[in-house]
C-alpha cells in the first residue's frame, strides 16, 4: 500500500514536509472550523451536482476534503508528458477509425470493437473535422500504485467533466489556508478557462469570422453537471446555450438573441452524441438541435469534442491503448495501462472466470462505477449473479486486478486518515499545442478501505498541488 | 444576449418583486385585523388581501372561507399557488439557476441565500410574532436582491431587462391594490371621510411605502383622491404608475439605443406614460377610477406581451 504522503515505509516524504508540519502544528478544532467554512462557501455558491434518481437530495455538495494532495515537480513533468502522448494517439486513432482503418487492416484492433460499438458513428466517416482534432477536452484518470508508476484507469474523450471542482477547489484553499500557500511554490490552475477558449477559438471552421463565436450548450439546469457548465461558460465569457436557443438555417447555426440571429462558429458541447440532433440520432431528444448535425457534416460548425469519440474510451478499447500509442507514434507509452483481461478473449474469460473473488469486472460501456464487480467486496451471492451476467455475454466486460490506489491524509470523522485517491487531470488540444493546468481533480473514497471515487457513489474531492520548482 | 437569458432575467426580477409585493399586503393585512373592529369597518380583511394579491379566483376553488390561516397559508406557504411567496422564491431560483453566467456574485447569492433560507421557515409560523418577522424577511431579501442588482450589475442589456421585470410587477401591483382598496372603499360616489376611513387609507399608502411620502407630498390629511393622485400621477413617487412607466420608457429607450432599432415594446410603453402624462386625478375620478385602473392594467399586459414577442423568443 502506497501512501501519498508517507510512501510505503512511514517516512514523510519530500513533497509533503511542510504539510505534515502543518497539521501536526493546527488544532483540531481550527482544522474543523475550516472545514465547515468551505461546506457553508460550497453551499451559498451553489456549487452543486445532481443524483439522478434521488429526488430528495436532488442538489448535492460533492464533499470537499481541505487536506490537499501534492505531486512533486519530477512526478508531473512524467505524468504531463505521458498524458500529451497519450491524447495523441487518441486523436489519431479516431482519425484512422473513420478514415483509412489503417489499425484495422493491421489487426491490432479487432474490427467489431469499433463497429459493433453503438457509440461508433457511421455519420463520421470520412468526415473531415479542422486540425484533424477529435478530442478537444479530455479527461484521463491516472492512479498510481507506487513511487515510481503512474497508471491510466480510464480515458474520458467525450465529455469529461469535473474541471470546475479543480478550479473551485483551489480558490477555497487559497481563501482558507493562506499560510499553508506561504510554505510552497504551487503552480496555479486559475488559467484553464483561457487556455480552454484559446482552444476552441483555434478550432473554428474556416468559414469562420476572424473572431469566432464560441458557445457551450448544456442539456439544462436538470442535468448533473449544470453547475459546471454555467461556471465555464461564465468564465470564458460565452453564452450558455440550450438547444432550444439554437436553430439552423441553410447548413449555418445561429442562436436566438435578443438583437436576433447571430451565427455561432464553436460549440463546447456538454451534451451526448446521442442527444445532439433528434434527425440524426434519438428522435425524442428534445435537448439536441434538429439540423445540427447537417451544418457540422457540412464544416460550418465545430463540435468540442467531436462527434463519435467515444470509440477511443471504451473500457475495450482502453486494453489496446499500449498498442495504439505505438502504432501511431512509434514509441513506448509512459503511462502504463492497468493490467486488464478482455473477457472477449476465451482465455482470459477463463482466467476471469477463476478468479472472479479477486477481480474488479467492468462493462465496457459502463461508467460513474455503476455496473461494476469488486470482487474481494462482493459476497457470494453477488459475485453468482455477475458469474452468469459474465457469462451471457463476456464481449461486455473486462476485467483488472483490485488495485491498491494510492493513499491521501484525509480529514474524516475520527481525524486524519488515509483514503485512496485518483487523479483526473485535463488536456486539452488546439490546433498546434496540447495544455495541460498542472494539476487535475483528485477524487477521494471517504469511505475506509473503499476504492470507488467516483462523486456519484460517495466520493470527494481535494485540491491537487503541483509542486514548482 | 440570448432571448432566453433575457427571459429568465425579467422573470426573475418578477417573482422577487410578487415576493415582495405579497409581503406587504400580508404585513398590512396583519396590521388591520389587529384594530378594533370600529376603526376598519366591517370589511373582510383576508378576503381583500386576496383579491388584491389578484388571485380570488384561485383562491375560493381550493377554500371556503378567508380569514387568517388560510389566506397566510395560501398566499405565503402554498405549494399549489403559483404564486405564493414560496413558489415566487422558488421560480425566482429557477430562473437564476439559468442565467448563473447572466448574475453578478452578489445577486446570486441574495437569491440562492433566500432560497436556503426558506427553507428554514417550513410550511408556516408558528405565532403571529414569528409570521410577522417572516414577512420582514421577504421584503428584505426582496430589497437585498433589488440592492445587490443596483450596485453590482454591469449597465448593459441584462440590467436593462432585469428592471423591465421589475417595472412592470410593480405597476400591475399598485394598480391593483388601488383598484381592489377603492372599490371597497367607496362602492358609489360615497361621501368620503372620518376616523374609519384613515386606516384604510394610510393602510393603502403603507403598502406601498408611501405614508411619509403623502405627508411630505401633500402637507395634508390622507384623502382618497390624493392617495390616487400619489399613487398613479405622482412620479416623484417610487411605486406610482408615473415613476414605473418613467422606468420603463428609460430602460426600453437604453435597449433601443444599444441595439439600434426599437419596435413596438417601446411605442407602447410611451403611449401609456403619456397617458399618464396628461391626466389629470379629478378627471380620473370622474371617468371612473376603476374603468382606468382596468384599462392600464389591460395596457401593462400588453407591453409585457410586446417585450416578449420583440426580444424574449
Amino acid at each position: 500500500m502506497f501512501d501519498e504522503m508517507t510512501g510505503s515505509g512511514g517516512e514523510i516524504r519530500p513533497a509533503y514536509t511542510e504539510l505534515s508540519r502543518w497539521l501536526s502544528e493546527v488544532k483540531p478544532d481550527v482544522l474543523d472550523f475550516r472545514r465547515r467554512e468551505a461546506e457553508l462557501v460550497f453551499r451559498r455558491i451553489g456549487i452543486t451536482f445532481a443524483v439522478y434518481g434521488d429526488a430528495e437530495a436532488q442538489e448535492r455538495l460533492i464533499p470537499f476534503d481541505i487536506i490537499p494532495r501534492i505531486i512533486a515537480a519530477s512526478e508531473w513533468d512524467i505524468v504531463k508528458r505521458g498524458l500529451a502522448q497519450r491524447v495523441r494517439a487518441i486523436n489519431a486513432y479516431i482519425k484512422d477509425v473513420y478514415g483509412r482503418r489503417e489499425i484495422l487492416k493491421a489487426g491490432i484492433v479487432p474490427e467489431d470493437l469499433v463497429f459493433q460499438n453503438p457509440v461508433f458513428r457511421p455519420e463520421m466517416n470520412g468526415q473531415k473535422v479542422p486540425h484533424d482534432i477529435y478530442v478537444h477536452i479530455a479527461g484521463i484518470d491516472i492512479i498510481r500504485l507506487d513511487a515510481d508508476n503512474f497508471y491510466v484507469l480510464e480515458d474520458n474523450a467525450r465529455t469529461p467533466s469535473g474541471v470546475s471542482y479543480m478550479l473551485e477547489n483551489r480558490e477555497i484553499m487559497l481563501r482558507l489556508f493562506p499560510e499553508l500557500f506561504s510554505r510552497y511554490r504551487i503552480a496555479p490552475v486559475e488559467n484553464y478557462p483561457d487556455e480552454l477558449l484559446h482552444t476552441l477559438k483555434s478550432v473554428a471552421p474556416p468559414t469562420a469570422a476572424a473572431e469566432p463565436t464560441v458557445v457551450l450548450l448544456t442539456p439544462g439546469i436538470y442535468n448533473s453537471a449544470y453547475y459546471e457548465h454555467s461556471f465555464l461558460a461564465d468564465k470564458l465569457g460565452i453564452e450558455l446555450v440550450e438547444g432550444r436557443d439554437l436553430v439552423i438555417k441553410d447548413d449555418i447555426v445561429y442562436m436566438r438573441t435578443t438583437e436576433g440571429l447571430k451565427r455561432v462558429d464553436v460549440i463546447y458541447r456538454r451534451i451526448d452524441d446521442d442527444f445532439l440532433d433528434p434527425l440524426v440520432f434519438r428522435p425524442d431528444s428534445a435537448l439536441g438541435v434538429p439540423g445540427l448535425m447537417s451544418a457540422y457534416q457540412a464544416g460550418n460548425v465545430t463540435l468540442a469534442n467531436a462527434v463519435g469519440t467515444g470509440v477511443a474510451d471504451d473500457k475495450a478499447v482502453y486494453s489496446y491503448m499500449p498498442e495504439i500509442v505505438k502504432f501511431y507514434l512509434g514509441e513506448e507509452p509512459i503511462l502504463k495501462n492497468v493490467p486488464t483481461w478482455r473477457c472477449r478473449e476465451s482465455e482470459s474469460l477463463n482466467y476471469v472466470l477463476d478468479r472472479l473473488e479477486e477481480l474488479v469486472v467492468k462493462e465496457v460501456h459502463g461508467s460513474g462505477g455503476y455496473g461494476m464487480l469488486i470482487g474481494p467486496k462482493s459476497d457470494k451471492a453477488t459475485i453468482a449473479a455477475f458469474r452468469a451476467k459474465l457469462k451471457s455475454n463476456p464481449k461486455n466486460f473486462i476485467a483488472q486486478e483490485t488495485l491498491a490506489l494510492s493513499t491521501c491524509p484525509t480529514c474524516v470523522e475520527e481525524g486524519i486518515a488515509p483514503r485512496h485517491v485518483d487523479l483526473r487531470p485535463f488536456v486539452l488540444t488546439g490546433r498546434d499545442h496540447i495544455e495541460i493546468v498542472p494539476g487535475g481533480l483528485t477524487r477521494v473514497a471517504l469511505k475506509k478501505g473503499s476504492l470507488v471515487v467516483n462523486s456519484s457513489q460517495g466520493g470527494g474531492t481535494k485540491d491537487t498541488w503541483v509542486l514548482d520548482r | 444576449m440570448l432571448s432566453r437569458t433575457a427571459d429568465n432575467l425579467y422573470w426573475l426580477a418578477r417573482y422577487v418583486e410578487r415576493a415582495e409585493y405579497l409581503a406587504r399586503i400580508l404585513d398590512t393585512t396583519l396590521r388591520m385585523t389587529a384594530l378594533p373592529l370600529a376603526y376598519v369597518g366591517s370589511s373582510n380583511e383576508w378576503e381583500s388581501a386576496v383579491a388584491t394579491a389578484g388571485c380570488a379566483n384561485a383562491f375560493f376553488a381550493t377554500y371556503k372561507e378567508a380569514n387568517e390561516e388560510t389566506v397566510t397559508e395560501f398566499l405565503a406557504f402554498s405549494s399549489s399557488n403559483p404564486s405564493s411567496i414560496r413558489n415566487c422564491f422558488e421560480n425566482a431560483r429557477l430562473n437564476a439557476r439559468a442565467v448563473r453566467t447572466a448574475l453578478t456574485i452578489e445577486m446570486w447569492d441574495a437569491i440562492n441565500g433566500a432560497w436556503l433560507e426558506l427553507k428554514r421557515w417550513g410550511n408556516g409560523p408558528a405565532s403571529r410574532e414569528e409570521f410577522a418577522r417572516f414577512l420582514r424577511w421577504v421584503m428584505e431579501s426582496s430589497l437585498r436582491f433589488d440592492g445587490s442588482a443596483y450596485r453590482t450589475m454591469l449597465r448593459n442589456d441584462a440590467y436593462w431587462f432585469s428592471r423591465l421585470g421589475v417595472f412592470i410587477e410593480r405597476a400591475d401591483n399598485t394598480a391593483r391594490i388601488l383598484d381592489v382598496k377603492f372599490h371597497l372603499l367607496l362602492p358609489e360616489q360615497e361621501k368620503v371621510g372620518g376616523p374609519l376611513d384613515y386606516y384604510q387609507w394610510s393602510a393603502i399608502l403603507r403598502t406601498v411605502s408611501a405614508l411619509t411620502a403623502y405627508h411630505w407630498v401633500y402637507r395634508e390629511n390622507v384623502r382618497p383622491w390624493l392617495v390616487a393622485d400619489l399613487l398613479i400621477l405622482r412620479d416623484e413617487m417610487p411605486r406610482s404608475l408615473a415613476s414605473c412607466y418613467e422606468n420603463l420608457v428609460q430602460n426600453l429607450d437604453r435597449i433601443a439605443r444599444a441595439y439600434g432599432r426599437q419596435g413596438p415594446a417601446q411605442h407602447q410603453a410611451r403611449a401609456v406614460r403619456a397617458r399618464l402624462e396628461n391626466s389629470r386625478i379629478d378627471e380620473i375620478f370622474q371617468n371612473g377610477l376603476h374603468e382606468f385602473i382596468g384599462s392600464f392594467v389591460e395596457h401593462n399586459n400588453r407591453l409585457g406581451s410586446a417585450v416578449t414577442q420583440q426580444y424574449l423568443l
